[in-house]
């Protein structure tokens, strides 16, 4: 005989209650204008940041630590990851102003430029990952300092 | 059994040996204050526009009981919104990296089966999407809007203000379930014996402090070029990214941040020409129409007071001079009982064309229908012949190309 659904804590029945209630009290505002939208947005926003985005950068990040571990150099891992992850995060959070997608409006708007952002990102990229081969070639040069000479 | 689990249903699938409560509560209890200011920030936002004063001020009018906190707007301090906004705002960009470590450190819960071991777990589960779905809504809504990209599905007040209640209402419930657990990890009360740790870890490639470390990086990399668009100054130029870093427009005493341009608001010349533009104000006894000649002939007062956007950024204090708001309306008949009024603009089109402001603010001194700002005549840009400029107030209640001010009841 199958097991008897249960119904679980009532402290979290009740508390889940009125979480439900307050979140349809503003959910049926939410949704009042373009609700299909809304909830694309909502449910899209879950879905393509669990199902691609989350993905995608693990299998970078594997990718990479595979890479440098067949190489022998596992150990290097985080002078990739680190300026990789610190670069990735801008990009993610102003890809309109990066890519341009808004550039027009911006300029109209606000009077600046929308040309510089591409270029600053690149920048702050490239000083990320140089400052991270700086470090590691640091630690290259000592460990080879430090290392008793071969045996010929 | 097989060594290689090829199912995210499978808990050996997951393999990273940060995963377990300790990262997850860290993570947890940073955003469990993080998220509390974003949400009450965002709920002072709200106030700051005045909804409950006039029609024109409120973008969510079906809003109903959760309007229930809102309060009359003070006029001081006079970087009173430059602060909450500024905080609103460059805390959620900051947020981010947090945001997301945290989503990944509990993805495997995504595909725990069985889908609900009772009903609170099922509930509890949808109750997650809500969380998840609700809580990069109102990130995403809100970083695309600071960025004037308008790709969201609707205005961006309702869909923020609404969206923020649906995520913080399931936020609220996520936080009474799980914070007290989250706290005795961090103490180091409860031991790792939990669902998130993986049963067959892969060898590490950084501790989880480490990990913990790299999250706070970018944190603060996100904040060190976000915030100089807030402060203003000389910390403009360090917020290489933020949408009103790096530079101001032009030079010379207009040249400070513009939200929208003249151009982009459709004023024209002919429409601001010193024949052409009067302004109509109205009031208990008397309707009195001024060119811009007259309006130089009445009292002139000064006031230093910044600019401060709803987008996040805000300028240091402009030394702004014009007429008072209460010499208006004493004009019109309301000598030494300034009311309410409502202001419109030469605009034809924008959500703030039309714009009231309450009678505290009007009674303030400093409250400026201002011509002139930091010496010079208001450019096009910054609302030539004349704008309101209010103390505290968000930057779209402070007017520009003000054609028609009505004092009186609204």
């Amino acid at each position: 005989m199958p097991p008897r659904p249960r119904l679980g804590s009532p402290f979290q029945l009740l508390l889940l209650a009125c979480s439900f209630a307050l979140a349809a009290y503003a959910g049926i505002r939410l949704f009042a204008g373009d609700w299909f939208g809304v909830a694309l947005w909502i449910v899209g926003a879950a879905l393509l940041h669990d199902l691609v985005l989350l993905p995608l950068y693990t299998a970078a990040d594997r990718a990479v630590v595979r890479g440098l571990g067949a190489a022998g150099r596992r150990d290097r891992t985080l002078y990739v990851r680190v300026p990789a992850v610190l670069s990735g995060l801008l990009l993610l959070v102003w890809f309109p102003l990066i890519s341009g997608m808004a550039d027009r409006r911006y300029r109209s708007a606000t009077g600046l430029s929308p040309d510089g952002f591409l270029a600053r990102w690149l920048l702050i990229t490239a000083v990320l990952f140089g400052g991270s081969a700086l470090l590691l070639a640091r630690r290259v040069r000592r460990a080879a300092k430090h290392r008793p000479p071969a045996p010929h | 059994m097989r060594d290689h689990p090829r199912l995210p249903t499978s808990p050996g699938f997951w393999r990273s040996p940060l995963r377990g409560p300790w990262f997850t509560s860290v993570l947890g209890l940073v955003l469990l204050v993080g998220i509390t200011v974003l949400f009450v920030t965002g709920l002072v936002s709200y106030a700051a526009y005045n909804p409950g004063l006039a029609r024109v001020n409120d973008q969510t009018p079906d809003k109903g009981v959760l309007g229930f906190y809102l309060f009359a707007w003070p006029t001081d301090p006079v970087w009173l919104y430059r602060l909450t906004q500024g905080v609103h705002v460059t805390l959620g960009i900051t947020l981010v990296p947090v945001l997301l470590a945290k989503l990944w450190s509990v993805v495997p819960r995504l595909f725990t089966l069985p889908p609900a071991r009772s009903l609170a777990h099922a509930l509890e589960r949808i109750s997650l999407v809500l969380l998840v779905g609700g809580g990069l809504f109102e990130f995403t809504t809100g970083i695309l809007n600071v960025q004037l990209d308008y790709v969201f599905p609707g205005s961006f007040y309702p869909l923020h203000f609404y969206g923020a209640w649906v995520f913080f209402a399931a936020f609220l419930a996520h936080a009474a379930l799980k914070t007290p657990a989250a706290v005795r990890t961090v103490r180091g009360r409860r031991q790792e014996s939990d669902d998130l740790v993986p049963p067959r870890p892969a060898a590490p490639t950084v501790s989880r402090r480490g990990a913990l470390g790299l999250v706070g990086g970018g944190s603060l990399l996100l904040f060190l070029t976000t915030v100089g668009q807030s402060l203003g100054g000389p910390f403009r130029r360090t917020a290489l990214l933020a949408p009103h870093g790096t530079a101001d427009p032009g030079g010379g005493p207009n040249g400070f941040q513009i939200n929208k341009t003249a151009a982009y608001a459709g004023i024209t010349a002919a429409d601001t020409h010193e024949d052409a533009w009067r302004l109509v104000v109205t009031g208990r006894t008397t309707t009195v129409r001024l060119s811009r000649a007259q309006l130089l002939r009445l009292p002139q007062h000064s006031a230093s007071l910044p600019i401060a956007c709803v987008e996040g950024w805000s300028t240091a204090d402009q030394w702004w001079r014009g007429v008072r708001l209460r010499d208006l309306a004493a004009l019109v008949g309301y000598d030494g009982d300034p009311p309410d009024v409502l202001v419109e603009s030469l605009q034809r089109h924008g959500a703030f064309r039309r714009a009231a402001l309450r009678a505290n603010q009007v009674a303030d001194g400093r409250s400026l229908l201002a011509l002139y700002v930091n010496g010079e005549e208001l450019s096009p840009d910054h609302g030539h012949p004349a704008r309101i400029i209010v103390p505290a107030a968000p930057g779209v209640l402070n007017t520009k190309w003000v054609a028609r001010l009505t004092f009186g009841d609204l």
